[in-house]
């Protein structure tokens, strides 16, 4: 997992090849865009099946509504732009139109977290698991890989219900295999330790790894969580982790408001209170920046995991 | 004379038309709350639509070959309510549980609580977003019915129903047919006093639809413009129908304030008893 010449794709690469492969599958798929067909990837699903690619143009709020009318008539309709736009622009549209009215609109938000980069604040969602994971029906889906992408496209396309799948603009490691499985909402270990538990999703959990084997030279044992289902939270895999470990840090490239650590509290407090620490941004905006600098910059490098990870050790009673 | 419907039929229809308007008044009295001038407003184009225009079967409403109606000015439902209760879709007794606890009727629809109504709507400005997907999926699949989306003229300040708008001319979806509630108020006031709309047929025919306009209180008139709709290949259709705000009751034409209000049970009396006069 950890080879220093660890190849680099996007996760939304991996989502436009999931998509080409769910519309393989099964001619229900069609593919929604908003001008943004090769930044999202879905030009390879247009390449492919172009009668069932469906472009709005600049038309974000339209994205949802069109795309329910698909869903609503028999359609399994893929709407993709960036995560600011979607589910931020036309959130209400996908709150009562999609989750709502329950249907299997499958939303894709692009260019989440600050690893965005150079574009700036302005096109870094860091708000979108938040939006969606207060919706009623909604699941929530954060792959920590392109390959890990791919599957959650293909498993979210015959999901019986809407879902939200965030993907990052930025070439990220790759660090799970292809045959390992992926169910939505059953959480992955990728690593077994005991004196703290890591839980994740996205590509941050890569630096959770490398933190790991960092501390574990110190002797400092940790489990790493691979949640790449914010919603339905996997309970049952996080509670029998930390019932063990005693100690919990969060990860992801999200605000700490409303994110996967939140979802994890508040899911601990009622069942089995638990130190947490939590990496995400705090309450703040990104800026333009390359990925690795601003991931650093505002705190979710590797050393402030490793601090994290001793800091709840610490906690522990 | 129309070629579409026989003059009898505009008779029954009118009649039906004043029994759904009596509905409306009984089922918002009993709710205490809700939208009353526009679900009159729209009560004769309702019954032409259910009693008339429409293919559909109300005893089967999930039938794949139906007609769709999608109400997008979700807070009108009891028009749509009534219509579908009085031609057969449920019991006319059950308007009476309209906006209460348990009940399928709900303040603004909701399509997994009543089958028939098709959307949950009420958020202005995106009901026609959803009649244009169904219409453009059911073109990809060689379908024939027809989707109607019934709009208010208001929620055409909305920034995302012209997105629909451009997308559906752009797409020439013919099997898409929107009639907008050109009743001139929303809650605040009148439309040209709030946000003018006006040129809007100009704006439709901009956009790449074909416009029609008809008195929506005239039944032959209507049922003759869905008809030429229907024969319009080249570009979507919108009928602009003219209504009367609170129609068929003289205190509340043309008031904009019974738009979101609902009679007090001693006026519901004597608003009914207005209603019946109407068509002794």
């Amino acid at each position: 997992m950890l080879n220093k010449k660890t190849e680099k794709i996007p996760t939304r690469d991996g989502f436009g090849k999931g998509l080409v492969d769910a519309g393989e599958k099964d001619e229900r798929i069609v593919v929604l865009c908003a001008d943004l067909a090769e930044s999202t990837r879905c030009h390879w699903f247009k390449e492919k099946f172009p009668a069932r690619y469906i472009e709005l143009g600049v038309a974000e709020q339209n994205l949802a509504t069109i795309a329910s009318g698909l869903a609503n008539y028999g359609k399994i309709p893929f709407i993709s732009s960036y995560a600011v736009f979607n589910p931020g622009r036309n959130n209400e549209q996908i709150r009562t139109l999609v989750s709502l009215s329950k249907l299997p609109v499958k939303i894709a938000g692009g260019h989440a977290g600050v690893s965005t980069g150079p574009d700036g604040a302005t096109h870094q969602g860091l708000e979108d698991i938040a939006l969606m994971r207060v919706q009623p029906n909604m699941a929530v889906l954060v792959p920590c890989d392109a390959i890990e992408a791919r599957k959650a496209t293909l498993a979210a396309a015959f999901y019986d219900g809407p879902v939200y799948i965030r993907l990052g603009r930025e070439k990220t490691a790759i660090f799970t295999a292809e045959e390992t499985p992926f169910e939505i909402g059953k959480a992955i270990i990728l690593k077994e330790g005991k004196d703290a538990t890591v839980v994740g999703c996205g590509s941050l959990l890569y630096n959770a790894l490398l933190a790991a084997e960092e501390l574990s030279k110190d002797g400092v044992d940790v489990e790493i969580i691979n949640s790449h289902t914010v919603k339905p939270l996997d309970a049952e895999t996080i509670l029998n982790s930390v019932k063990k470990t005693g100690a919990i840090v969060s990860i992801e490239e999200h605000q700490i408001m409303g994110g996967l650590g939140s979802a994890v509290a508040e899911m601990l407090a009622q069942n089995f209170p638990t130190p947490q620490e939590f990496i995400g941004v705090r309450d703040r905006f990104g800026e333009s920046g390359e990925a690795n600098e601003l991931i650093e910059a505002l705190g979710m490098g590797i050393k402030d995991i490793k601090a994290a990870i001793i800091k709840v050790i610490k906690r522990k009673k | 004379m129309s070629h579409y419907i026989h003059d009898d039929k505009i008779k029954d229809l009118e009649l039906m038309a004043n029994k759904i308007r009596q509905s409306i008044i009984e089922m918002l009295v009993e709710a205490g709350s809700g939208h009353t001038a526009g679900s009159l407003g729209m009560a004769d184009i309702f019954t032409a639509l259910y009693f008339h225009v429409l293919n559909h079967d109300p005893k089967n409403p999930d039938w794949p070959e139906r007609d769709r109606l999608i109400l997008s000015n979700g807070h009108i439902c009891p028009v749509r309510y009534a219509v579908m209760a009085h031609s057969g879709y449920f019991p006319v007794e059950e308007l009476k549980t309209l906006r209460k606890f348990g009940s399928r009727l709900q303040g603004h629809p909701e399509r997994n609580m009543l089958p028939g109504v098709e959307t949950t709507s009420g958020p202005l400005g995106s009901g026609l977003g959803e009649a244009v997907g169904i219409a453009y999926g059911a073109r990809m699949d060689g379908k024939k019915f027809k989707v109607y989306c019934a709009m208010s003229d208001a929620e055409h300040q909305s920034g995302n129903l012209w997105e629909s708008v451009m997308f559906a001319g752009n797409n020439k979806l013919s099997n898409l047919i929107g009639i907008i509630d050109r009743n001139n108020i929303q809650i605040s006031g009148m439309t040209e006093d709030v946000m003018p709309l006006e040129p809007l047929r100009a704006k439709y025919e901009a956009f790449n639809w074909h416009v029609l306009e008809v008195d929506g209180h005239n039944i032959e008139e209507f049922v003759d413009a869905a008809e030429e709709a229907k024969t319009i290949f080249e570009k979507p259709t919108v009928i602009i129908a003219h209504t009367i705000p609170g129609k068929g009751i003289s205190e509340m034409e043309f008031d904009y304030k019974w738009h979101g209000i609902v009679p007090k049970p001693e006026d519901g009396e004597r608003f009914l008893k207005e209603l019946r006069k109407n068509v002794e």
